[in-house]
């Protein structure tokens, strides 16, 4: 027999009313778990993707469905640039490297991004199998996609026109221009894993077709035709110069932090073009989101203290008609101090099984949720990362099965043996 | 050895008990008898370090009680001093056994199972040691109290009205089990009752005088 086991046996005796409030508390620190996994990972996410990226330059609209669109592969691009514009970026003396993007279509839910192999270096993107594409109409696959398609080197693919969640509704199929996969990417935690990553003038290639035929498009990549920059697309290179050619986007990284303070109204004074700054859109992004957050977080802290007011008012209400024992205990021999032991072990106890009981909860919960969602799969999001901050959950858990376990304590402390051993029951 | 002299015990309401200085033997069998309110309970809790008296000096086994400190009489209490209550006051969510080694515990001594088996045999309730208290009759719930009272082996074993509810039969039974035990454990036994009866099953009486 011990303090511990002591204890057990009174939660035991009281199983209805432990499980309840076990169960209480269980669910206001998965709540906030959740909450905690998500935010966490969908931050380290974003910073992830927005890193090294000190500006993007795209087509005049909203600066955060630019980042969105051209950083995190989310929303729909704003539009598209002339490529005489993003030369003027690039040769910028601001301007230390930029790496362009033309977008338009995707497969199987997978963006097709036309870029150069910087755009896969940037994100430290190293080869699982194959060479990275070296001409036209060559695909390097990101990890995820490789995983989910099946694709895997040597393989061909169409790609859709559009680049909306559902990929290949309502878009067209551009079934004359097949992808050849020439590689497949090792995971790198990036956005870069769920992009199919070609040159831009594949894009091009790809659209010129569609321009051909008579089609027309709102925000294609690049409708135009023209001769290729690379040279590689014989085909095509007969009709029209550069100047008639488009990008979605252009990622800069600046020559010194000062750019910062001129380069964007640069840009911004010119034309259509439109700068804006990942870090201060993630900012804004994780600051909207945040809102939400807060609310489900108070949510759970609600339940937190419920779960503690019930844990309360079991020990007072038990602690009535425990009495007898706490008394009898000292004449047992058992100390004060023991007494107080006893009745904050067992709140202690509840609080720990229901702090454990949370933190497995949310786990699973996340990890369901971030396999469920499509959103939540693009953020990549699971249950199985471990965070600092859940360890200062179980001892908040703790600490607020001791708060409630207070009253009660002193109360065992006061406990006046012969009074109320001599009245019995 | 077990004596008290010059003690005064006073309630928080103010009222004041006076007890008469008083000795007894190790191995003696004393029934405390008084009329009600005579401070027969008060006396047992003193001896029992349960109350701690305005005045005077309470000694057992050469230990001058006054001169313990709380902890330490705590601890005194669980090692040296078995107590038998009117109402049994057995923990319900033990079960018998447990019961017993709660007692163990709380004393500090080592926690035997088959000690504890064997005062369980000795008593005759062998059988009920996985039975929780509110499984017990009566007269198996007072039986285990007792066993608790003696599991420590006790140098002073005090019982407040242990036959008050008992019938001629159970009476004897338990007062009895009561002197078996103690001559056992070598204790001396202090039973506080206004019950005629017990006197004749043991040795002393100390007469308590009703006060006003
Ligand atoms: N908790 C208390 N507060 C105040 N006075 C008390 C308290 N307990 C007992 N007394 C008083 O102390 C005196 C002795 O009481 P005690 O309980 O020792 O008598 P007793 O001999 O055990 O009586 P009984 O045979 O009825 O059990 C009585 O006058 C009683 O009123
Ligand atoms: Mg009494």
């Amino acid at each position: 027999m011990n303090l511990f086991r002591l204890s057990l046996a009174y939660l035991r005796r009281n199983a209805l009313s432990a499980v309840l409030n076990l169960l209480l508390l269980a669910l206001g620190i998965a709540t906030i778990t959740v909450l905690l996994l998500f935010s966490h990972q969908m931050e380290q996410r974003l910073s992830r993707d927005a890193s090294g990226i000190d500006m993007v330059v795209g087509a005049q609209g909203s600066p955060m469905q630019l980042i969105l669109s051209s950083v995190f592969h989310i929303d729909a691009p704003t539009g598209n640039i002339p490529l005489e514009d993003a030369r003027w970026v690039q040769e910028h003396p601001l301007v230390a490297d930029t790496i362009p993007l033309a977008l338009g279509d995707s497969y199987r839910g997978f963006r097709i991004v036309g870029s150069e192999h910087s755009y896969i270096g940037h994100y430290g993107g190293t080869l699982a199998d194959g060479a990275l594409w070296e001409d036209d109409m060559e695909a390097v696959l990101g990890a995820r996609v490789a995983e989910r398609t099946g694709l895997g080197v040597g393989d061909t693919f169409v790609g859709v026109h559009g680049i909306t969640a559902e990929g290949t509704v309502g878009g067209e199929v551009h079934d004359d221009h097949p992808y050849t996969i020439t590689g497949v990417l090792e995971p790198t935690g990036s956005v870069a894993d769920r992009l199919i990553h070609v040159s831009v003038p594949s894009v091009w290639q790809v659209h010129d077709h569609d321009h051909e035929t008579g089609h027309e498009h709102d925000r294609d990549a690049a409708d135009d035709q023209g001769a290729d920059e690379h040279g590689h697309d014989q085909e095509h290179d007969h009709a029209h110069g550069d100047e008639d050619r488009e990008l979605t986007a252009l990622l800069v990284q600046y020559q010194s932090p000062l750019a910062a303070v001129t380069l964007p109204r640069a840009v911004n004074n010119r034309g259509q073009l439109q700068a804006a700054a990942p870090a201060y859109q993630t900012a804004r992004l994780m600051q909207l989101m945040g809102v939400g957050m807060d609310t489900l977080r108070a949510f759970g802290w609600i339940l937190v203290a419920a779960a503690g007011l019930g844990v309360f008012i079991g020990l007072y209400n038990a602690l009535k008609y425990r009495r007898y024992d706490l008394a009898l205990m000292r004449a047992l021999g058992a100390s004060r101090g023991r007494l107080v032991s006893h009745v904050l072990i067992e709140a202690t106890l509840l609080a720990l099984l229901g702090a454990l009981l949370g933190l497995a909860l949310g786990h699973v919960a996340a990890e369901i949720i971030g396999q469920t969602f499509r959103q939540t799969q693009q953020l990549n999001i699971t249950g199985t990362v471990f965070l600092v901050q859940e360890l200062w959950l179980v001892a908040l858990a703790v600490g607020v099965g001791i708060m409630a376990a207070l009253i009660p304590a002193i109360q065992a402390y006061r406990t006046d043996i012969a009074e109320i051993l001599g009245r019995g029951r | 050895m077990l004596g008290i002299q010059d003690v005064v015990y006073r309630y928080r309401d103010g009222t004041t008990v006076t007890l008469p200085d008083w000795h007894a033997e190790t191995g003696d069998h004393w029934a405390l008898l008084g009329p009600s309110g005579s401070g027969k309970s008060t006396l047992l809790n003193i001896l029992g370090g349960l109350l701690r008296p305005a005045s005077g000096q309470v000694i057992i086994d050469g230990q001058q009680l006054n001169a313990l400190d709380e902890r330490a009489l705590d601890r005194f209490r669980g090692r040296h001093i078995g107590i038998v209550f009117q109402t049994l006051h057995l923990v319900d969510a033990l079960n018998v056994r447990n019961n017993l080694l709660l007692a163990r515990y709380f004393a500090g001594l080592p926690q035997d199972r088959d000690q504890v088996d064997g005062v369980l045999d000795a008593l005759g309730i062998g059988d009920l040691a996985r039975r929780t208290p509110n499984q017990l009759s009566q007269g198996q719930a007072q039986r285990v109290a007792l066993a608790r009272a003696v599991i420590n082996e006790p140098s002073v074993i005090l019982a407040d009205e242990p036959t008050s509810a008992l019938d001629e039969a159970n009476c004897r039974q338990v007062m009895g089990l009561l002197g078996n035990q103690a001559r056992a454990c070598g204790a001396t036994l202090v039973v506080a009752t206004h019950d005629p009866r017990v006197r004749d099953y043991m040795d002393h009486t100390l007469e308590l005088e009703a006060t006003g």
